[in-house]
């Protein structure tokens, strides 16, 4: 079985793009198996049955939705595999943007659109600088110049990646994205592979209920902000 | 590039460097350090907070600074689009050959596969899409990097449903791209965009106008102007221009003289007759590569008599005049 794990920030297009990359990979009579991460309730899961893709949803509630994938993962390849997919996917928000689900030896891609503005490949974090495919998504609505600056920009935050312009709508660009990830090996299962990146450290009062405001109430792993020049 | 080089002389031959370390936020090194002590002096805590590690950001510095001495301009001799099969599995029988300054009109129902023919050449069909069509630049298959590097990507694309949606003003904007594509005089260049925008705009804007307050003519126009002068890429795919805010004829004249191909998508009678040839779409397929005869340019140049009086009556309108039709 084959494995991609897909990631990027809120409404950029991830499901759509996955739902389009399923549809070719239908057509080819390959069978996908998609798992959607996510914090609170969400609708996607109706837009993979809908588009007939065997989808399974994972919400994380009350915990970091990223320590949730991470320790789901082994148990979303087994589901996975007990469907008897030929592909797993997994689609996560990297809410934080500290976040990344990626795993080496996987391929990762991180999908993020135009209309979040030329500024925003900066603010991503490891989920866009450790993918190995960066998907730029709704550059049919912005112009030219804008799409080659943000391109710009990606490549400026992850100059190892190859960038591909999907359309979510039209499917439009999907089919090269389809053929690269296609050139990536089987994998035997997630267990023993390491994460890309460390995912942020937690450890505190606030992470075990705690929801009053002030020092006396903080313990454990917390950390106070630089007020002074940060260039010092 | 070894690790032991100063930032003084690696700045001096390659300013645009600067803007990796802006990019991350990290601070601008000092000259007398070199590459490996400059990256050794970075505190854990601003490493930390990019999310990366350390080794990762030097490689992606080394790696950066080997791309940006690949963003070159393409050349192109000619793009040949050979057909391969309509939707029906019936073959097309039609090659096109295009050469820079060339303008081919691409027309045909809703629905009967005019995207799917700007999609092919977007992604330089090698028959592996679904039309199995293929597209040679300079009479070859391209390579696959020059296929899928949408960085260095050879055709640029103009559609109606494009905004500008960065808040910036124009003079910003245009800046902003041009630094982008790592000209080595980006002031000159946005004056020069501005000026040729402003000749195919119908009304005109100042450099100070916010990009996002432009009319639809306007913006068009801009974006022409913009992929005309800036774009890297040899080949402009343009779905529809409205006839309204943005002369279309001068719009073509100008990519035309920056030796682009231009493919342009419309269901405008006149824009269609503007390209000496015309291809019909019809089931998913290519079915007819028209040349325009000397009758139909008789017929465009009624067209732009309408266009013109069309025109006349808009200004008249807009000026509170009475709307006569003028002979």
């Amino acid at each position: 079985m084959k494995m991609i794990t897909f990631a990027g920030t809120a409404s950029c297009g991830k499901t759509s793009v996955i739902i389009q990359l399923c549809k070719e990979l239908m057509s080819r009579g390959l069978k996908p198996a998609v798992v959607k991460f996510d914090c609170i309730s969400s609708m996607d899961e109706q837009s993979y049955n809908d588009a007939g893709i065997t989808v399974i949803t994972g919400l994380a509630g009350g915990l970091c939705p990223d320590h949730f994938y991470v320790s789901n993962i082994q148990e979303c390849w087994n589901w996975a595999h007990e469907n008897e997919a030929d592909i797993l996917i997994t689609e996560s928000a990297g809410l934080c943007n500290r976040c990344s689900p990626h795993i080496k030896g996987i391929p990762a891609v991180c999908v993020i659109d135009n209309l979040s503005g030329v500024n925003t490949p900066h603010k991503i974090g490891p989920m866009l600088r450790t993918a190995d495919i960066v998907v730029v998504t709704k550059g049919d609505i912005v112009s030219q110049a804008e799409r080659e600056v943000f391109t710009f920009r990606v490549r400026q935050a992850n100059p190892r990646c190859r960038i591909y312009s999907i359309n979510g709508l039209t499917g439009q660009g999907t089919f090269i994205l389809l053929k690269q990830l296609m050139e990536y090996p089987e994998v035997t299962g997630v267990d023993k592979l390491l994460l890309r990146f460390t995912m942020p450290a937690a450890l505190c009062s606030y992470c075990l209920g705690e929801r009053k405001v002030g020092h006396d109430y903080q313990i454990g792993n917390t950390k106070t902000m630089n007020f002074k020049n940060r260039m010092e | 590039m070894s690790g032991n080089e100063k930032f003084s002389d690696i700045l001096k031959a390659t300013p645009y460097l600067e803007d990796f370390f802006q990019a991350f936020g990290l601070p601008r090194p000092g000259t007398v350090h070199t590459v490996d002590k400059y990256f050794e002096l970075l505190s854990q805590d601003m490493i930390d907070n990019l999310g990366m590690t350390r080794e990762d950001l030097k490689r992606d510095f080394f790696e950066f600074k080997a791309q940006l001495g690949s963003l070159s301009h393409h050349n192109i001799n000619s793009l040949e689009i050979i057909g391969g099969h309509n939707k029906k599995g019936e073959p097309e029988n039609i090659s096109i050959l295009l050469s820079p300054g060339d303008i081919l009109s691409v027309v045909g129902p809703t629905g009967a596969g005019k995207s799917r023919l700007l999609e092919d050449i977007e992604c330089l069909a090698q028959g592996d899409t679904p039309t199995g069509r293929k597209i040679l630049v300079n009479g070859i298959a391209p390579s696959e990097e020059d296929r899928f590097n949408v960085d260095n990507h050879m055709v640029a694309q103009l559609s109606q449903n494009m905004n500008f949606v960065v808040d910036l003003c124009i003079a910003d904007f245009l800046l902003m791209h041009a630094e982008s594509r790592m000209v080595s005089n980006p002031h000159q260049v946005v004056q020069k965009i501005f000026a040729t925008a402003n000749e195919l705009a119908g009304e005109k804007f100042t450099l100070e106008t916010s990009v996002t307050a432009l009319s639809g003519g306007q913006s068009r126009a801009l974006m022409i102007a913009d992929t005309a002068c800036l774009s890297q890429s040899p080949i402009v795919l343009i779905d529809e221009i409205e006839n309204a805010g943005v002369d279309r004829n001068k719009a073509l004249e100008l990519l035309i003289k920056q030796e682009k191909i231009v493919i342009l998508v419309t269901h405008d009678p006149e824009l269609a007759l503007l390209a000496p040839r015309r291809l019909v779409i019809r089931d998913g397929g290519m079915k007819t590569l028209l040349d325009r005869t000397d009758a139909e340019l008789a017929t465009l140049k009624v067209l732009a008599e309408y266009s013109g009086k069309i025109a006349a009556l808009r200004n008249s309108m807009r000026n509170g005049e009475t709307m006569l039709e003028k002979s």
